[in-house]
């Protein structure tokens, strides 16, 4: 109950107050919905014939939006799978005690993570028509799982690291002290906990992961989702708004099952744990941020449930 | 090597970056905080707004989002934002999607920072009657501000980056000139290189700079 | 304890995703072998009625249809063909890289684009022209469009021939793909939609549109049709070959009715082989 720290409980006015408040925000917000019904209606875009396709019929789907979703997860997967521990790996090198391991990994890391994916993807188009005998089918996707995986794995090792200096110095030194070695500490100490604590972190960038699948479609012809529209509307006499809504839902759901897994998940961890003090808010971590860890868009995404 | 370069307003382009860039960041900081406070104030269908706000703007595409602001709001509603130029039009556009955007991960960002204030400054606040929005503006905000630095700096580096999207509505920025410079130039992969090397040199500083100000800034507990 | 739980979670999802991808491309390499026997890919526009449009009965459009004779005179019959997408700024390369054999994709014949393929044909002669709503009847002349609101596709020639010398003055919105320039078009945000006429006329075509819009007849450029293929390729005097019996055998003139016929859209008669007008 985080929120109900900043006002106190509600008297009779102030509940009054509200629902005036309630009320006219409903009002300004209803006039929005209206607005934007109206314009909408006026010029057809509402029109039966711009939604039936996709809402009544089969075809599209078969045609042009399943085949698009398929290749999104497809590249989706492959690019979390690679990147997670690709990430976790740079993250614990970049904390490493010798500096020929050390700096490699922050110059790699921050290089990656200052670049657009788009760029990243081209660059890896063109690395594999020019060096590689991938066939020209898979091309694509091997250029935009490439892509997406030099990127995220870069934030996801800044995600990892700023999670394990998050950690209480008691942990390290606990551990120390019952003479596990440097290896142990990290896989059998640190890491779990830093991974528990950072796993909203972590899934914000997977829902990353998943929207910019989106890129490699407008700019390498790779099948996905959001490129399933252009040939979907042109068939079905410019219905783009339609078309866009309707991909626009199908990301939220995807993505939406995607955090809702992972605060499943995340329950689960923090349930288990006899509080060691290791569970901690992201923002706590904002403060050990050097250059500014956390990464690209998920940027402490969630707020902490925790509030001591 | 790099003669492709010639005939080619490069700094133009990664300008109109800049502005872009600037622009939402300005604009995505103060709608971000106010539906931060929605979210955390005592008017329960301002919470449901915002957390539905931010759970849906932040899964869909950010291409989008950029297309539904041009083809929907301007294409289709007739809103113009105060020109009749489509470039105008349509970089303003970008600016309002990137805003849209970038709320979202603004908003929680500032909600994380308001959960490391600790407790005993907004019972003190409120100790004193100060109201929420008081309580909100005066005590809270100011230090969650200071412990989101960081986080903040990373919205805006994927802000940065994330203005190639305005691309996809014709807004002539870095990204809109690498396409047309891939179309008609051969050297593909010296032109990334030039690009990808333009956004280094946006990017790192800023996340060097303002990491030291987060530094400077944070509230040592 | 926590390590495992969150090990055990996670090989779950990576099996998942692992089996995930498996099966995509388990479901390719099935697609690819199906046919059996030897296959030519043919590069096409998915996103263009009239010329290249994906639909759920397969592809159509009269890009499509040249496509499929001349593969049939190269020997290939239809479930042969692998067809494949190539945007407008992705054909040359694919063609140098050897992706497909052959492009027939509104790929106009310029000089800058024969110093890296090499073209069969021209098998069309398209103009770029503009597409208006049925009662608008404004535009006469290139010159009219300086103070109209145009739309077309980022990174178009037709856009930098407006912006160059068409109508300078013209307001120009550029949008990713013809079909949301429709949209503004039918919503009169737009006045008119330049590009091929050709193209324009797949638009007016479609079922969806009869009757709402039409050509505005301005020829304002040439366009020259060719096949695309890779430069020094011996497909340059087959396809050449095929083109010529498409003509004759009057299969041209059934193509050409069959997809631009309800448009009304007066197509120039089948060009010479190797006769480019600029």
């Amino acid at each position: 109950m985080s929120a109900s720290v900043l006002y106190d409980a509600q008297g009779p006015r102030a509940k009054r107050r509200n629902v005036v408040y309630s009320i006219v925000f409903l009002l300004a917000l209803a006039a929005l919905v209206w607005w934007v019904y109206r314009g909408l209606h006026d010029k057809g875009q509402l029109d039966w014939a711009k939604w039936k396709p996709l809402l009544a019929g089969s075809e599209s789907w078969t045609t042009y939006i399943l085949p698009g979703l398929k290749n999104t997860l497809i590249a989706a997967a492959l690019s979390m799978v690679i990147a997670l521990p690709l990430g976790a790996f740079f993250g614990i090198a970049r904390l490493s005690d010798h500096v020929w391991v050390r700096v490699p990994a922050t110059v790699v890391v921050e290089f990656f993570r200052a670049i657009p994916v788009l760029i990243l993807m081209i660059f890896g188009n063109a690395l594999f028509a020019q060096y590689t005998d991938v066939s020209s089918d898979d091309r694509p996707l091997y250029a935009v799982v490439t892509g997406l995986v030099l990127y995220n794995a870069s934030v996801l090792a800044e995600i990892v690291r700023a999670g394990i200096l998050a950690l209480p110095k008691g942990q390290t030194e606990a551990a120390q002290a019952i003479g596990l070695r440097k290896t142990q500490v990290m896989t059998s100490i640190l890491l779990p906990q830093a991974v528990t604590a950072m796993l909203p972190a972590i899934v914000s960038q997977l829902v990353v992961i998943v929207k910019d699948t989106a890129l490699g479609g407008a700019i390498l012809t790779f099948p996905e989702l959001l490129a399933s529209v252009g040939p979907m509307s042109s068939y079905y006499g410019a219905n783009t708004i339609a078309c866009f809504t309707v991909v626009a839902v199908i990301y939220v759901v995807l993505n939406f099952a995607l955090t809702s897994f992972a605060s499943w998940l995340e329950r689960r961890l923090r349930r288990g744990k006899k509080s060691t003090g290791a569970v901690l808010a992201p923002a706590a971590v904002a403060g050990t941020q050097a250059t500014g860890a956390g990464g690209g868009d998920m940027a402490g995404g969630y707020a902490g449930k925790t509030h001591t | 090597m790099f003669d492709f370069l010639s005939g080619y307003d490069l700094l133009g382009a990664f300008w109109v970056t800049v502005q872009l860039t600037l622009l939402s960041a300005a604009g995505s900081l103060v709608w971000g905080t106010l539906l931060a406070g929605m979210r955390v104030g005592p008017v329960p269908l301002m919470r449901g707004f915002g957390t539905a706000y931010v759970n849906i703007v932040r899964n869909i595409p950010l291409t989008v989002i950029i297309l539904f602001t041009s083809l929907g709001l301007n294409q289709t509603l007739g809103v113009n934002l105060g020109s009749q130029n489509f470039d105008t039009i349509n970089f303003r556009f970008a600016v309002l999607g990137l805003i849209a955007y970038t709320s979202a991960f603004v908003c929680e960002a500032i909600r994380s920072g308001i959960n490391t204030v600790p407790v005993g400054q907004a019972e003190a606040a409120r100790a004193l009657g100060l109201s929420f929005t008081q309580v909100l503006t005066l005590v809270v905000l100011p230090q969650a501000f200071r412990s989101v630095v960081g986080p903040l700096t990373n919205v805006l580096i994927a802000l940065t980056k994330n203005t190639t999207v305005a691309a996809a509505i014709g807004v002539a920025e870095a990204a809109f000139l690498m396409k047309s410079m891939i179309e008609n130039e051969a050297q593909l992969l010296a032109i990334s290189a030039v690009f990808a090397f333009g956004f280094v040199c946006l990017t790192l500083p800023t996340g060097l700079i303002l990491g030291w100000v987060g530094k400077k800034v944070a509230v040592k507990r | 304890m926590k390590l495992r739980k969150v090990t055990a979670v996670s090989a779950v999802v990576l099996a998942l995703a692992v089996s995930a991808t498996a099966c995509g491309s388990d479901d390719k390499k099935d697609e690819g072998s199906s046919g059996g026997g030897k296959k030519i890919a043919i590069g096409i526009k998915y996103d263009q009625p009239g010329l290249g449009q994906k639909t759920p009965q397969g592809y159509s459009g009269f890009d499509v249809d040249v496509a499929k004779y001349v593969a049939k005179k190269l020997g290939y019959n239809e479930d042969q063909i692998e067809w494949k997408e190539s945007k407008s700024a992705d054909r040359e390369t694919m063609l140098q890289r050897g992706d497909v054999e052959f492009i027939a994709a509104t790929y106009s014949i310029t000089p800058e684009r024969e110093k890296k393929v090499d073209f069969a044909g021209p098998y069309l002669l398209a103009h770029q022209d503009v597409l208006v709503r049925a009662d608008d009847t404004s535009i006469k002349s290139p010159a009219d469009l300086n103070s109209k609101k145009l739309c077309s596709v980022t990174g178009s020639t037709s856009a930098q021939n407006i912006k160059d010398t068409l109508a300078p003055k013209a307001n120009l919105l550029k949008y990713p793909t013809y079909s949301a320039c429709l949209t503004g078009l039918q919503n009169k945000a737009i006045d008119a939609l330049t590009t091929d006429d050709s193209i324009l006329a797949g638009y007016a075509a479609q079922d969806q549109f009869k009757g709402k819009f039409k050509l505005g007849g301005l020829k304002m450029t040439n366009e020259n049709y060719g096949i695309g293929v890779k430069k020094g390729s011996d497909l340059k005097a087959k396809i050449n070959k095929a083109l010529e019996e498409m003509v004759s055998d009057g299969s041209w003139q059934k193509a050409v009715d069959a997809n631009f016929g309800p448009a009304n859209y007066k197509n120039d008669p089948a060009p010479k082989i190797g006769d480019i007008k600029s």
